[in-house]
């Protein structure tokens, strides 16, 4: 299998989905001449003219919007906000009209859209740029959440999300586009819903998704190469839906679990699996649940103290020691 | 950038320019070059990695933050967008606190918590530097409604982009301050681009942005950022305008910018031509435009200009000396400048928990 990174991944995803369906169509600030600011689209534009990627002005809410009522109309708009931080000015359109037409309409009316962009923090880019939404995202049913770690999951999950019938905001991230991984050529689709097993282990389950899956499988082979201990990787993928089956499955072979996640720990992702487990599972555990997350502040810019402000493998590593 | 024609000399005769004294002729010429000597230095340490994030740089338009922060009376307000080193050291901020803060040092302006996009200086009446586009212009009209509910005999100035016009909430904005009769001057600082997207291809009526304002029953003006004399003339009376009779103005200013959108844009010279760039260098630079007239009318000889240059040159390379040898901001700091209660340690602030995480 090629070789590829992350970017070309997603990018081979959207030529895929363009080639194959006349209804989609890629549409953001700087998506085609300039070729993406992060070049996820790279040649798209070139290869697939003016009708199918197109540029915006900067005005988030109207072609959010515009990607909401095309969608009603039957088309798959496949919307870029150059940052998931830029939501926060169309967050309108997402939650009210993507979030919950079709329940208003008693179903009369889908909404098969993809938002999509990076949401991250980790490049100094200040507070404002930083931010991580999975979780405001994912407290509104009738929304799906998708974030892929690896380029083989990007491709697939991409595919899928345009190809779903309702609105999937996926979240990339700028620290994984020039990721490589294997990935194959031609199209395939991952399910949304489907945990993937990164790491098997016996001991302690890390239960995780996005960059910080990356993060939780150094934490895992320090933990054994120093520790003795064997951690088990569970990346979620996808975050609503959720693969429950594969969290409880794995605590109750493991009997441990931390959660780590690049998001804020307040009735962030960590919280609702936290509360997943402590439900379902509460009699297979043999220690408490305990949380890696984002720390609880603003991102700040400062180079050497962002990179404390995000999940580190040490940080993983002792908070799984607390738990031996 | 369409015309070339210098300041007319009706310009240079109008009342606020006749009061324009020699030496604040050459403050103005020492504040924009301070400018461009502190963003050449950043943007070398920059491009040697002792930043972090985005520099976008405002080489190329400091006549507009120099002109507008030179007519603020000490009840004026500013406020901008993330390309915010020039008015930041136009309204008084120190190259060592805002070369600090690029550096991500405790000694800046922000202590390191904001960089490039966000320096603050309320003491200067300096609002910052806003990240989100088009996001500081509400906060604009909420300076200039204090200024009018307080009585405060000032205006807001309320910088936005090209591409900034585009987004709604300027629209919502516009509509208020003229309602409301708010003491604002909205200043669009036209470069032509918002990234690689072109005037023409952002805007359904490229050739006049200021034009929007009519449709609110607003005043509106567009000047050419090279031509200093009416560049002043038209702040000076838009701003008494807005003032006075409290009714907003919508200033256009054409300027342009030399170098990409942030220096991460490696594509700027794809978007437009090399020789569009060097046109504009040549012909347009406000700095070099603003060096001519003076040197023309005998108040600037070259080796003032030469002194000029060193001390900002000298200055800028001094704020470097500083932020290398500032301290990085202490880890606690993450958890600080959050809650203003926590921080005062109030009853507020002592009550309930207020943050979920610590270093640990
Ligand atoms: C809401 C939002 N959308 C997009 C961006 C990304 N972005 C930052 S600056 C910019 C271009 C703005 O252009 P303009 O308003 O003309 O200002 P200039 O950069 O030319 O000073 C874009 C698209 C952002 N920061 N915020
Ligand atoms: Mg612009």
């Amino acid at each position: 299998m090629p070789l590829i990174t992350y970017r070309k991944a997603l990018n081979e995803a959207f030529a895929e989905e363009l080639s194959r369906d006349e209804s989609v169509f890629l549409m953001g600030e700087e998506v085609a001449e300039y070729n993406g600011a992060y070049k996820v689209t790279e040649g798209l534009w070139e290869r697939f003219g003016s009708k199918r990627v197109i540029d915006t002005p900067i005005s988030e809410a109207a072609f959010l919007g515009l990607g909401v009522g095309a969608a009603m109309m039957g088309l798959r708009p496949v919307v870029e906000l150059m940052f998931w931080s830029f939501a926060y000015v169309g967050f309108d359109q997402i939650i009210n009209n993507a979030g919950c037409v079709r329940y208003m309409s008693g179903g009369l009316i889908n909404v098969p859209m993809v938002i999509r962009g990076p949401a991250n923090g980790g490049t100094s880019v200040g507070a404002t740029h930083s931010h991580t939404p999975e979780n405001l995202i994912a407290n509104t049913p009738g929304l799906k959440v998708v974030c892929p770690a690896t380029p083989y999951d990007a491709k697939g999950l991409m595919i899928a999300s345009i190809r779903d019938n309702d609105t999937v905001c996926f979240m990339e991230n700028t620290l994984l586009y020039g990721t490589t991984g294997e990935v194959p050529e031609g199209s395939y689709t991952i399910p949304l819903g489907v945990a993937d097993c990164k790491r098997e282990g016996t001991d302690i389950s890390f239960i995780t998704y996005g960059r910080a899956v990356l993060t939780a499988l150094e934490a895992a082979v320090i933990l054994q190469a120093e520790h003795g201990i064997s951690a088990e990787v569970i990346d979620l993928r996808s975050i609503r839906p959720l693969d429950e089956e594969a969290i409880l499955n794995s605590v109750a072979k493991t009997h441990r679990v931390v959660l780590i996640d690049e998001n804020k720990p307040f009735c962030g992702i960590s919280s609702q699996i936290a509360a997943t487990i402590a439900e379902k599972a509460f009699d297979e555990l043999d220690a408490p649940i305990l949380r890696v997350t984002a720390l609880d502040a603003p991102a700040i810019y400062s180079m050497p103290l962002e990179k404390l402000q995000l999940p580190t493998p040490e940080r993983i590593v002792n908070k799984a020691l607390t738990l031996f | 950038m369409t015309t070339t024609t210098p300041d007319s000399k009706e310009v240079a005769q109008a009342p606020i320019n006749l009061a324009f004294t020699s030496e604040l002729k050459i403050a103005a010429l020492r504040e924009m070059l301070r400018i461009r000597r502190f963003e050449q230095q950043a943007l070398k340490f920059y491009n040697q990695g002792k930043m972090g994030g985005f520099l976008h740089l405002y080489i190329g338009q400091e006549s507009v933050a120099v002109g507008a922060a030179s007519f603020m009376n000490g009840h004026d307000e500013m406020i901008t967008a993330y390309r915010d080193h020039g008015h930041a050291l136009a309204v008084g901020m120190s190259m060592e606190e805002c070369m600090a803060e690029l550096f991500g040092k405790a000694t800046g302006c922000s202590k390191g918590k904001g960089g490039s996009m966000h320096f603050f200086a309320p003491d200067k009446h300096y609002w910052g530097g806003h990240g989100i586009v088009a996001g500081q212009v509400p906060l604009g009209l909420g300076l200039a409604f204090a200024l009018k509910y307080k009585n405060i005999p000032g205006c807001a100035l309320c910088f936005l982009g090209d591409g900034a016009v585009n987004q709604g909430v300027v629209a919502e904005s516009l509509n208020l301050a003229s309602l409301w009769d708010l003491p604002i001057v909205f200043i669009i600082e036209n470069n032509g681009y918002s990234m690689g997207t072109s005037l023409e291809r952002s805007s359904a009526i490229a050739d006049c942005l200021a034009e929007r304002a009519a449709g609110f029953n607003m005043k509106w003006s567009v000047v050419n950022g090279s031509h200093f004399y009416e560049l002043r003339a038209t702040l000076h009376a838009s701003m008494e305008e807005a003032r006075t009779t409290l009714h907003p103005v919508l200033l256009e200013i054409k300027t342009y910018r030399y170098y990409g959108h942030s220096i991460a844009d490696a594509n700027h010279k794809k978007y437009r031509t090399a020789e569009e760039i060097e046109q504009y260098k040549k012909n347009h630079d406000p700095i070099s435009c603003w060096q001519h007239q003076l040197i023309e009318e005998g108040i600037l000889t070259e080796s003032m200009l030469e002194s000029i240059d060193r001390a900002a040159k000298e200055e800028a390379a001094a704020s470097v000396a500083f932020a290398e040898a500032s301290p990085w901001p202490e880890p606690s700091s993450i958890f600080t400048d959050i809650y203003s209660e926590v921080d005062s340690a109030s009853d507020a602030g002592r009550t309930g928990v207020h943050f979920f995480s610590d270093l640990s």
